[in-house]
């Protein structure tokens, strides 16, 4: 099934929170005017990411980070040696750098495109179910919660802020499937609002509470939904005049009423 | 004769007027407009702009009318008239249109305050190669797992069929859940 948009109507945070909560497993491609990104995932996970020509091969990417010298590879092939995971060990054998430094490189790597990523406000993306793009990589898990965190303190458009919650006035709980969160890292003022969300405090009444802005209040309740922390409730119902009962389910009708209208769709 | 209504919202060009037609035994009633902006024509012609009317007598003491909402924003002071006394309603979402997910959200959030009835998302378009499926649609709108969300095909009599019972479930549902 096609996973396909632009970031102009569903950003990236949304896009990383989609395949966390899905753990979903494919290559994410995004083209805009500021380039083409790349990024993999395995079940939730990204395990890799690169942007434009840079096609995110071990060399570049460790001398990028001032791990290797381009001179220590003389005695290297490169055009044969096509595999990063036959490179990697080649170079630590050589004593030129060590697992850790390949690890956190590609770390430092991936999230620098990520990063880059959330500054994109227009692009057209699509999601396709196959790694292809992983042939001769090296994959290195890294858990989404803490990135979409990060993604969400980056947004700066207030308005975007507001088109994705226009309403203050609803209650948030904290998320009924926490299976999906491992290991978080919040903020002072992002636990303090999660200290509030019991699923009847409104993020109106959080943000009194904690004598917060409304664009501070939306930045934190945005982060926290998009990581799987917290859901929205339901809206409170409007209050009706006085004088005039709410109108509840069904209003009034009879089980027989229904059941006969299925009876019905039943047999249609 | 008792009559019942059940809701169709959703976005512009969502397929709500398409929705009632597959399924009503009258011709809709519908109060279609030639559509004026042209961001809204390159979707399609013409629009609901009151409400759109189907019927289905279910015997001879009752009748179930489905009514669709119209899908722009500057005809939503039809929402909350629309909504009185329904038994509960369809949020339909075009798949293939991520660009009004965010509308469908804000529909379905209006729908909730109007009333406290029961409601299924329907993911429509879903022939069509560019759907979302309606996992990812559930993900996407900030759905709970208790929300329905189905997949349909508003042109199919069976698609169409099968949301309106799995409300009609959601409904009985409720109404036991209130009885006890």
């Amino acid at each position: 099934m096609a996973l396909k948009g632009n970031l102009r109507d569903f950003n990236t945070t949304q896009l990383l929170n989609l395949i966390h909560l899905a753990r979903k497993t494919g290559t994410l491609t995004v083209e805009s005017r500021n380039g083409t990104a790349r990024l993999c995932f395995k079940d939730g996970k990204l395990i890799f990411a690169a942007l434009d020509r840079q096609d995110g091969r071990l060399v570049d990417v460790l001398i990028r980070a001032g791990k290797l010298q381009p001179e220590q590879l003389k005695g290297f092939d490169l055009t044969r040696l096509q595999d990063d995971k036959v490179l990697g060990l080649k170079l630590i054998e050589a004593g030129y750098v060590t697992q850790q430094d390949i690890l956190n490189s590609l770390r430092a790597q991936m999230l620098d495109v990520v990063y880059r990523l959330f500054s994109w406000n227009e692009g057209v993306f699509r999601f396709e179910p196959d790694l292809q793009v992983l042939q001769n990589r090296i994959p290195v898990p890294m858990d989404l919660e803490n990135i979409i965190m990060e993604g969400a303190r980056r947004l700066r458009e207030v308005e975007r802020l507001k088109e994705e919650l226009p309403d203050l006035d609803i209650p948030v709980r904290l998320t009924s499937r926490p299976e999906a969160i491992r290991k978080v890292q919040l903020s002072a003022e992002e636990w303090r609002v999660i200290s509030q969300v019991n699923g009847r405090n409104t993020i109106e009444q959080i943000m009194r509470r904690l004598n917060m802005d409304e664009i501070q209040i939306r930045r934190i309740i945005y982060g926290l939904l998009q990581a799987g922390l917290i859901e929205l409730g339901a809206p409170p119902p409007a209050t009706p005049p006085p004088g005039v009962p709410a109108r509840g389910p069904g209003s009034g009708v009879s089980r027989s009423v229904v059941e006969k209208l299925i009876n019905y769709f039943r047999r249609l | 004769m008792q009559a019942v209504k059940i809701v169709v919202t959703g976005p512009f060009a969502s397929g709500k007027t398409q929705f009632i037609r597959t399924i009503s035994e009258i011709e809709v009633v519908s109060t279609e407009r030639r559509i004026t902006t042209a961001a809204e024509r390159a979707v399609k012609d013409q629009t609901t702009v009151a409400m759109d009317f189907g019927r289905i007598t279910i015997d001879k003491d009752l009748v179930l009318y489905l009514f669709g909402t119209p899908g722009q924003r500057r005809f939503d002071f039809m929402w909350e008239i629309l909504a009185e006394g329904m038994l509960g309603f369809i949020v339909m979402v075009d798949s293939t249109r991520p660009e009004t997910f965010r509308e469908a959200r804000n529909i379905l959030d209006t729908f909730r305050r109007y009333a406290q009835t029961p409601f299924v998302v329907a993911a429509n378009k879903q022939d069509l190669e560019d759907a979302w499926d309606p996992e990812d649609l559930r993900i996407a709108l900030r759905l709970d797992g208790r929300v329905k969300v189905l997949p349909c095909v508003a042109t199919r009599r069976d698609s169409v069929k099968t949301v309106v019972l799995e409300l009609l479930y959601s409904i009985l549902e409720e109404l036991s859940a209130s009885r006890r």
